[in-house]
Parts: C-alpha cells; sequence; structure tokens
C-alpha cells in the first residue's frame, strides 16, 4: 500500500512540506486525526486523543510559517505519545486504573522539548500497565490489535504506539525502552524503533518503571524519520540525575550516510551465544533476518563472529533489577495525593485503604512484579539478588566492551518470535518474558539499540536489531538505513489496509 | 535458594501492602517460582572481584544549586487528590505509631 | 506497672548505656532533591513541587549545598569524609512521606568515625560519633477527631507536604557506656554540645522547638562486669530538658523491670513533655525490613579531598575554643564557666555583654535571677521572654543607680509579662529609685518622729539601730530608696 493521502508521507516530507508552503500542518494533522477517528476503533492504539490541542499547535504553525518564521526539522509534523509519558493538561494514566482520571499539572522534558519543536501531538498511546509486558495485552483498559493481524498482539509494552505508526494514525511516536519495549514492537509491527543510549535522553517526567533501564526514544516508520525526532528529544538535561552531558550522537547525519547504501568499512558482529541458543527464536524469524544480513554483506559489511557468554544471564538478570526498581518506584502509588482510592468508607484504616486502593488500582502482572521485587530486596537477600545482578550486569557490560574493540556494531534478530495471537503467553510470565531475550542485553549495557524492519514471516514482520556503543546512536542508524536502502518500498508500507469501522 | 511458599507471598504482599486474594495467592507462589528458578543461574556466575554497574556511564557528583524555582500552584497540587479538607490531604485514621 | 525505682537506686544497681540518634533539619535555601523553598510556616501544601510530592515521573537532583553542609558537620564532629559514598532507599510505606522510600543513606554514609567531647561535673567524657549521614525530611500529619490533635483516638487526618524534602542529617552515636549516674547530664550536654557546633557552622537554626533539632534517646542497662542490656529507643525528645528527663525515667523504668525479673523489650517509646514518662509506641507484629538499596535514580558522590579541605578551612571557631576565649575575657573560673554552660547561658551573656553589659553583670542575671525563673517555669534559659538586649539595658539602669536589685526584679515582672523594655517598664510602673534627697529626708523626719525610742539608742551610738528607720523609710516609699543614702541621711541627722 503506497498511497498519495497525506499520511502515506515520510515524516521529514510532511516537514518539509509544511516548512515550503506545499501543505499546512493542519491539513497534516487533521488528517492523522480522521484517520484515528476511523481506524482506532478497530486497532485500539490511543488511549486519549487531543483532537482541540493538536489543532491549535498545528494552526499556531501554519501562522509561524505564514509569517516567514524559521521553526525546528519537525515544526507541524503530528506525534503521539506514549502514556507512561507526563504531559501537562492531558490524562496520564501509564495504562493503570491507578492512575485513571489523572490530569499531571507538569510535562515531561521530552514533552518539553517536542512542544518546543512545535510538534502537534495527537494523544496519547495504549501500553502494558507501567510498561511491564511484551504484547500490550497487560493494559487495564483494552486491547491494541497488531495492523497486520488484528487477532495478534501488537508486542509490548509500546504496542500502541507501534501500532499508531504502522497504522499511519501516526507518523512518529514516543515509546520507552526497559527491556525492548520500543524495540519489540516495531519488530512484530514493522515499523523503525530505537532505544537510545540511557542517560541521552531525560527521564524527568517518564513514569517510572527501572530507574537504571528505562529509556525514551522514536518510533517511526523508517531510521530518517525516528533520527530526527531523536534529536528533537535527546540530549542532557538538569533534572535527570542520570542524563548524559554530552553532545546528541549525529542520528539523522548517520541515517542519511546509511541510505546511500555502503557499508564498505563497517564491522557488523553476530553474537555466537545468540546462535547457539537459536532454539528459541523460530526458523521464519531466523529466516528473515539472515536475508537481512545478505544485504548488509552486499552493501559492503563486513560479518565477524563475537562471543558475548553473560548474555546467556541478561534476561534473570533483568528479571532482578527491574521488579526490584519498580517495586519501590510503584510505591508512591497509594491513594493519598493522586490517582485512585478504594475502601475509604469510613470504617478502613489508611493502611487498610492503602491496600485495598493499590489492590484494586494494579493488574496482575504489576502485581506479580512488586512481589518479586520486594521479595528480592528483602532482608538478607539484596546482596544476592540485586547486588548480584548488578555485578553480571559489568560483565554483560564487559562483554559488549570486548565486542566493540572488534567490531563496528552488533546484529541480532529483534525478537525470537513473530506477534503472537491474544493470550497465547499471558498464562505463563516466563514465555512472555522470553520476547525480550535479544533485546534486554543492551538495557543492561545501557548502550543503543534500534529494530528496523527487515522481512516477513507467516505474513508478519520481522525485526532486525542494530546494537551500539554507548553514545554511538549514529552507528545503529547508518547500518540500520543501509538496510532499508536495500528495500524497494519500506516493509511498514506494505501493512494491510485497516478498513474502518 | 529455598522455593517460595504460599505464606511468604502473603507476607511480601503486606510488606507491598496488596491486599491480594487467595487466588491471587496461589497463582502468583507458583509463577514467581518459575522466576526465581530461572535467577538461581545467576548463582553460577563467578562475580568475584567485579564492580556493579548502575549506569551506562558512570556518574558521579551530580548536584544542583541551592537556588529557590517555583512551586506548584496549590490548587494545581491538590487537584490531584482523592480527598482534600484544609488544603491538606485527607486520610483516613492511621493506625500506626505516632509520627 | 511496676512502681518506678529512684534514679538514685537505679544507678547503685545498674550502669546505663547511652546511645543519642540525632535529626537536623539543614536551613539549605531549597530542598534536598528540588527547588522548592524550606521557608518555615508557610501556608499549607505551598512549597511542593513534583518531586517532593512524589508526582509520577519526577526524578531528584541532589543540592550541592546540603551535601557541603553535611561535611562541614562531620568535619566539625571529626569524622572521617568518605571517599565514595551514595544515597540508598528505605522503603516503607507512610501517608507523610510522598515516594513512600525515604532517600538516605545506608552502609555508604558521608561521614563516619568521629567524636564529640563533653565536660559534666569536671569529667570529660568522649562521645563517639558512628556515622554523619544525608536523608530528606517527611509532611507533617494534622490528626483530626481526637482529644488532643494526637495520633490515638483521631478519625482522620490531613497532610501538608511543605517540610517533605527538607534535608535531614541524622548524626548516630556509639554507645556510650561509664557514665553511670551522671547518665542525664551527659546526653543533654552532648545535646546541647551538638547544637552549638551546629549553630556555629550556620548550617541549620537548630531550634528543638521549631523541631529543627529532634532526637532519639536509646538507653540499655545491665549490672556491672555483665553484657549490655536490650535497648529501647525513646523517639521526638524535643528539648534539652526533655533530653536529660527521658534519660532518667527509662533508668529508673527499666531497672525496675529489672529488678522484678523482667525482660526488657527492644521497642520504640514515645516521651511525654507533660508527666516526663515514656510510652511504648505500636508493638509491631512484623519485623520492620527497609528494603534499602542504592538509589538508581541519583549519581554516587567522590568528595575530592581539596573539596573537604576547601571546606575544613571555612569552619568557624567551634564552641569549645569559644567557650576558652570568653571565660578568659570574662574573667570566670572553671566551676563559673562551667555553670554557664550547663545552664545554656553562652550564646545569653556573650549577647548581653555585647549589648553593653559588665560581665559580671551579665552572669550575674542570667544565672541568678533569671535561672531561677526558668527552673521555676520549666522552661530553656533561652526561651524566657526577655533579650539579651534588655537585660544589658536593666544592668545599665542598675549601675546608673536608677534601680536596685529589688526593683530590677519587678522591671522584669514586667519585661516577661509583655510591657515592654526596662525603660518603659520603670517608667509605667512608677520603678525607679527616689534621689529627691528632700523627699527622702522628709520621710526620714516622719521614721523619726513615729520611732522616738530608736532615735535616742541611734544618738546613743547604737548605729545597729538604723536598720529599724531604714525598714520604715523603705516602707513608706514602696522600696524605691536607695538603702545606703537613707542609712547616710539618718546618720547624719542623729550622728
Amino acid at each position: 500500500m503506497t498511497g498519495h493521502r497525506a499520511i502515506d508521507q515520510t515524516a521529514a516530507h510532511m516537514a518539509d512540506a509544511i516548512r515550503t508552503g506545499r501543505a499546512t500542518s493542519y491539513a497534516i494533522t487533521e488528517a492523522h486525526l480522521d484517520r484515528i477517528d476511523a481506524i482506532d476503533g478497530a486497532i485500539g492504539a490511543f488511549l486519549h486523543v487531543d483532537r482541540e490541542g493538536a489543532l491549535a499547535t498545528a494552526r499556531e504553525v501554519d501562522e509561524a510559517i505564514a509569517r516567514g518564521e524559521e521553526l525546528g526539522p519537525l515544526a507541524g509534523v503530528p506525534i503521539a505519545i506514549k502514556d507512561v509519558v507526563v504531559t501537562k493538561g492531558l490524562p496520564t494514566t501509564a495504562a493503570s486504573k491507578i492512575l485513571e482520571g489523572w490530569i499531571p499539572p507538569y510535562d515531561a522534558t521530552i514533552v518539553e522539548r517536542i512542544k518546543a519543536a512545535k510538534m502537534p501531538i495527537l494523544g496519547k498511546t495504549n501500553m502494558d500497565e507501567f510498561a511491564m509486558g511484551s504484547s500490550t495485552e497487560y493494559s487495564a483498559f483494552h486491547k491494541t490489535r497488531n495492523p497486520w493481524d488484528t487477532g495478534r498482539i501488537p508486542g509490548g509494552s509500546g504496542g500502541g504506539s507501534a501500532a499508531a505508526v504502522a497504522a499511519k494514525m501516526a507518523p512518529l511516536a514516543i515509546g520507552t525502552d526497559t527491556g525492548g519495549s520500543i524495540r519489540q514492537p516495531g519488530a512484530v509491527t514493522g515499523t523503525f524503533g530505537a532505544k537510545p543510549t540511557y542517560g541521552g535522553n531525560s527521564r524527568y517526567g517518564l513514569i517510572a518503571f527501572s530507574s537504571s533501564l528505562d529509556t525514551p526514544g522514536p518510533v517511526a516508520r523508517n531510521a530518517l524519520d525516528a533520527a530526527l525526532l531523536h534529536e528533537v528529544i535527546s540530549g542532557y538535561d538538569p533534572r535527570d540525575s542520570t542524563s548524559i552531558d554530552a553532545p546528541v550522537p549525529p542520528v539523522v547525519e548517520a541515517a542519511r550516510l546509511g541510505a546511500t547504501g555502503d557499508l564498505s568499512g563497517v564491522k557488523l558482529g553476530v553474537v555466537k551465544e545468540f546462535k547457539e541458543g537459536a532454539d528459541a527464536a523460530e526458523p521464519g524469524v531466523v529466516a528473515a533476518y539472515e536475508a537481512g544480513v545478505e544485504q548488509l554483506v552486499k552493501l559492503g559489511a563486513e560479518i565477524v563472529e563475537v562471543s558475548c557468554p553473560s548474555f546467556t544471564y541478561a534476561l534473570p538478570t533483568y528479571y532482578l533489577i527491574a521488579p526490584s526498581e519498580a517495586s519501590s518506584n510503584l510505591a508512591r502509588y497509594d491513594g493519598v495525593r493522586y490517582g485512585l482510592r478504594a475502601g475509604d468508607d469510613g470504617k478502613h484504616s489508611l493502611e487498610e485503604v492503602m491496600s485495598l486502593t493499590r489492590e484494586a488500582g494494579f493488574g496482575p502482572e504489576v502485581k506479580r512484579r512488586i512481589i518479586l521485587g520486594t521479595y528480592a530486596l528483602s532482608a538478607g537477600y539484596v546482596d544476592a539478588f540485586y547486588g548480584k545482578a548488578q555485578k553480571v550486569r559489568t560483565l554483560i557490560k564487559q562483554d559488549f566492551e570486548k565486542a566493540f574493540a572488534q567490531v563496528d556494531a552488533i546484529i541480532s534478530p529483534t525478537t525470537p518470535f513473530i506477534a503472537f495471537e491474544f493470550g497465547a503467553r499471558t498464562g505463563d510470565p516466563y514465555q512472555m518474558y522470553l520476547a525480550d531475550l535479544y533485546t534486554i542485553p543492551t538495557n543492561m549495557y545501557g548502550g543503543p539499540g534500534v529494530s528496523v524492519p527487515v522481512g516477513l514471516s507467516e505474513g508478519m514482520p520481522v525485526g532486525l536489531q542494530v546494537m551500539g556503543p554507548v553514545l554511538g546512536d549514529d552507528i545503529t542508524y547508518r547500518v540500520a538505513a543501509a538496510l532499508e536502502s536495500t528495500q524497494d518500498v519500506l516493509l511498514a508500507d506494505t501493512a494491510p489496509e485497516i478498513e474502518g469501522k | 535458594m529455598s522455593t517460595i511458599s504460599r505464606e511468604e507471598v502473603a507476607h511480601l504482599a503486606r510488606l507491598a501492602r496488596l491486599e491480594v486474594t487467595d487466588v491471587e495467592l496461589d497463582a502468583f507462589a507458583g509463577q514467581l517460582d518459575v522466576i526465581l528458578q530461572s535467577m538461581k543461574t545467576l548463582a553460577e556466575v563467578d562475580t568475584d572481584g567485579v564492580q556493579p554497574t548502575s549506569h551506562a556511564v558512570p556518574l558521579v557528583n551530580v548536584f544542583r544549586e541551592d537556588q529557590p524555582q517555583p512551586s506548584l500552584p496549590r490548587d494545581a497540587v491538590l487537584a490531584g487528590g482523592p480527598d482534600t479538607a484544609e488544603d491538606r490531604f485527607r486520610v483516613p485514621r492511621i493506625l500506626d505509631e505516632e509520627a | 506497672m511496676t512502681k518506678l525505682n529512684t534514679f538514685e537506686q537505679a544507678v547503685e544497681t545498674y550502669e546505663p548505656v547511652l546511645g543519642l540518634e540525632t535529626h537536623i533539619e539543614l536551613d539549605t535555601h531549597t530542598k534536598m532533591f528540588c527547588g522548592c523553598s524550606t521557608v518555615f510556616g508557610a501556608e499549607p501544601n505551598t512549597q511542593v513541587c513534583p518531586v517532593c510530592l512524589a508526582l509520577p515521573g519526577a526524578l531528584p537532583v541532589a543540592n550541592r549545598a546540603a551535601i557541603e553542609a553535611t561535611i562541614k558537620i562531620g568535619l566539625a564532629l571529626n569524622c572521617r569524609i568518605a571517599e565514595w559514598t551514595r544515597f540508598a532507599r528505605k522503603n516503607y510505606f507512610y501517608p507523610d512521606m510522598p515516594k513512600n522510600f525515604q532517600t538516605s543513606q545506608y552502609e555508604e554514609p558521608l561521614c563516619e568515625d568521629g567524636y564529640v567531647e563533653v565536660v559534666v561535673d569536671g569529667q570529660v567524657h568522649r562521645v563517639e560519633i558512628e556515622r554523619v549521614h544525608l536523608e530528606e525530611d517527611t509532611g507533617k500529619t494534622l490528626h483530626v477527631g481526637g482529644s488532643t490533635g494526637r495520633i490515638h483516638g483521631a478519625t482522620e487526618s490531613l497532610v501538608d507536604y511543605n517540610r517533605a524534602g527538607i534535608p535531614l542529617v541524622e548524626i548516630v552515636t556509639r554507645p556510650v557506656p561509664g557514665t553511670g549516674a551522671l547518665a542525664p547530664e551527659v546526653a543533654r550536654a552532648y545535646t546541647a554540645e551538638l547544637r552549638d557546633i551546629v549553630r556555629s557552622l550556620g548550617v541549620s537554626d537548630v531550634r528543638m522547638e521549631q523541631g529543627s533539632l529532634r532526637c532519639d534517646v536509646n538507653l540499655s542497662l545491665n549490672k556491672p562486669g555483665e553484657e549490655w542490656g536490650t535497648r529501647t529507643e525513646t523517639k521526638n525528645v524535643n528539648s534539652l530538658r526533655s533530653v536529660e528527663r527521658a534519660v532518667r525515667y527509662e533508668v529508673r523504668r527499666q531497672s525496675a523491670l529489672l529488678d522484678a525479673g523482667e525482660r526488657i523489650f527492644q521497642e520504640t517509646r514515645h516521651f511525654h513533655e507533660a508527666t516526663g514518662e515514656t510510652s511504648p509506641g505500636r508493638s509491631k507484629e512484623e519485623a520492620t525490613d527497609y528494603r534499602y538499596f542504592p538509589e538508581p535514580d541519583l549519581a554516587v558522590m567522590e568528595p575530592s579531598r581539596e573539596w573537604v579541605e576547601e571546606l575544613r578551612a571555612t569552619l568557624p571557631e567551634l564552641p569549645r575554643k569559644r567557650r576558652e576565649r570568653l571565660q578568659a575575657a570574662w574573667s570566670l573560673g572553671d566551676k563559673d564557666m562551667q555553670s554557664v554552660v550547663n545552664a545554656d547561658a553562652v550564646d545569653l551573656i556573650e549577647a548581653t555583654v555585647a549589648a553593653g553589659a559588665s560581665p559580671a553583670g551579665a552572669v550575674k542575671w542570667w544565672l541568678g535571677e533569671l535561672s531561677r525563673r526558668a527552673n521555676e517555669s520549666g522552661e530553656e534559659l533561652a526561651a524566657l521572654a526577655i533579650t539579651p538586649a534588655q537585660v544589658a539595658e536593666l544592668q545599665g539602669m542598675v549601675d546608673d543607680g536608677r534601680l536596685n536589685d529589688k526593683l530590677a526584679r519587678q522591671v522584669i515582672d514586667g519585661v516577661i509579662a509583655g510591657e515592654g523594655s526596662p525603660a518603659e517598664v520603670a517608667a509605667k510602673r512608677g520603678l525607679e529609685v527616689v534621689s529627691d534627697t528632700g523627699a527622702l529626708e522628709a520621710a526620714v523626719d516622719e521614721a523619726i518622729a513615729a520611732n522616738p525610742a530608736v532615735a535616742d539608742k541611734i544618738r546613743g551610738g547604737t548605729h545597729a539601730a538604723a536598720g529599724v528607720l531604714i525598714g520604715a523609710v523603705m516602707k513608706a516609699t514602696k522600696g524605691q530608696a536607695d538603702a545606703g543614702t537613707v542609712r547616710q541621711i539618718i546618720l547624719d541627722k542623729l550622728g
């Protein structure tokens, strides 16, 4: 489906058309809002749509351009924001009942930057509650369906952002990635998702799941669009103590360089231990990925096998660190200052009301992880669990550093399996966790990783992951854009058309 | 590492202020066990002399200068509250020890 | 309940072991982890932001001034300043703690291994400091529906988060054995010394009555030669006098229980200002499990040695040095200076002297009349409603002969009653020495006329009898005559 509608264009084209007066931001924004009205009933990507707010920003952009003002590179291009990011005056729930109805009195830093860049905000996208999940099935509100097959999941936790972009309800979206929540939805919806270097983007205003892992990043339909958004939201923020005070890697330049289709001199690592563990990956996924690797070789890349033995421990390490931090981060939801309060009937004490509120407000996966984290931090275990996991993180980091002494980037499939059917993995948490097998090592290390569509398996999209060294985000975009240059039509543009309801 | 009992889950739920149901207790005890079993693999890893990693780039001495910034308007502060009175957040009676 | 022992009985049989945990609110301009103002007494919930209200998504950034203040306190307490230190989360639920964890420090405090020396009864006691760490304060809860605003019997509570996130320094001593019967005084002297040190650093106003210095008192008893006993922790003991009383009470209470063969429970107790007693907190059915772990939202700290030395160079004269200087300047003996220190009157006397009084005069008022009044009303000396400047003014009036001591005491009554400055009180109440010799001579003549027999005795050379006439004149002038002048007039007339 390569249409000529406003919504079929890339974000870069939209921005250019707006800037040069060939299109208005109002028309483009309205086209997306109309698209949401028409098809989101069938997809369920959004939790909240802000038609008025988006159009007001679009109008401002058009007026500013009419006055001849110079605006930023994505001015006027609409965007959807994952509901885990705090937006002033717009409901923000992290897809949890416990925050239903909460209207934040402040903006996340990345939202401030999006607003400063004059990008109309279409609305807030669905996700797994508090970003805990790999299928968006743990949203407290509704399912999000994969635009490629509405009987399947759109990935998670950022299934809403990925589905919105895949179904052209938004050209760009914000996701957050703690263990793969940008890249894995990207892979299964045929979109492009980037997890930047941890600390390269501010977490201020990101509803915390796992503080030492959470990273916000762009969701798009191609590398250049994602890179443009990456540069809008990135950079040092004094309100986030873990933000890195360093220049933003030149990802736009890298995406343009990659699009020339030349990877000569670029060394790409493939992880020996991932291949050995290939029993976890579906054959169709492996086939599509390997076809992609062949293309990269044709562009001049050299493939080098690297050994990262500690990657085997990434998943259990993640399942100690993330729930431990989450159990503490989610303690603030107690029904005192905001959000839900349950059981306050004059009979229950505060302690009981807190427990009843949290029991009523949190869904099963969130409770499971809170209990897991509480266990891991409880007296006598913190060194054996959290402390040990932090040391294993160091080993994983050392594996990456050793590999990057040999290669420029590391590639792998993004996720072991294509989008599965609803309910297929909710019965067994461990089966769900396997979705993040290949994405989690990067979170443990803190470096950048992108997922770029590489092909199809059983008619469903497959993603190729490119991992780079810390603050080497540019190489990941370059390799991904080079792979895109081998595709006559972007995979994202071949998604089946969604029938409106 | 021993497996996790139903009683232990109940204790953890109390610590975490979750009024879990009996059905949840049973389900969680089983599911947590599966996850804990996988974590047992970490015990095998030799981490003697290995320093912990907490962030991608080690950050040291990140401070803010002692200069006041505007606070939120009180209306905005109280607007989110489930129950407020006398410009404060109202909560039910507290059983705990005296503050 | 077992009957209490007397304190003297208790310390004959048992040796107390003290421990003190002190929380000091720093007076930085902004909170520990956000830019909200810390000014005391603002309208409820007007000094809060996403960070200190723990709104979803908000993140902390540490206040440099608070770190520096803590290092200064550590240096003044002879501590080692950590080369590598970090914050940790202490996880527990409480409604006045917005995040339901307190950002504190655990295994790596900023400062460790210091000491403070205090002198009690001429003996030097060295109190060792285990650690000095930085954390954040909680909000304030108002209990509604109970009889006295206390939590017990309250039907609901109201929370104000203005105080939440104000930097709090916790100073923990090692156990202090060997103080014997002096345990209450040592506890008090330590707290006073700590307060004076912190005040001299200018990093906190350390006002116990406003809660910017709060004490928890740990105490256990053991028989000589035996192992230390189980300790209790008495919370929020908020005046120097209360520190002393809390120790005294726990010694009496615990000794009575031990005498009766009962055991002491390790528990948190509350001190009651009105009765001077302690009572148990909620007995915990489950042991507290704070689930400490390193705070992932904050960077680690590595105070450079250069930075520490720069801070050391800014340390002012510490109280002990200052006391030595003042003792010399005021020409006081060791014992008198000790009395001044024990009465917590160093600052007051220094200010009084600075306002123009002679050191002797200043010492006389603060240690004499004013200490007596403070004792009577159970107040701290500094809490009396009279300022050093007013005391200096009063002493000036005595030096000028406008007041005698008796009148001066009446002037103090007026000042404390809020009637104004000493001069204003003297004017309003008509308290002034009668220096009009004409009026005095008339009064003497009247007294002679009324007491002819006494007058004859004096004429006969029995000058001691003049006292009777002086008394009569003083009575007639309502005490406002100068006794020396009256005596002279009498002797002139009858001598």
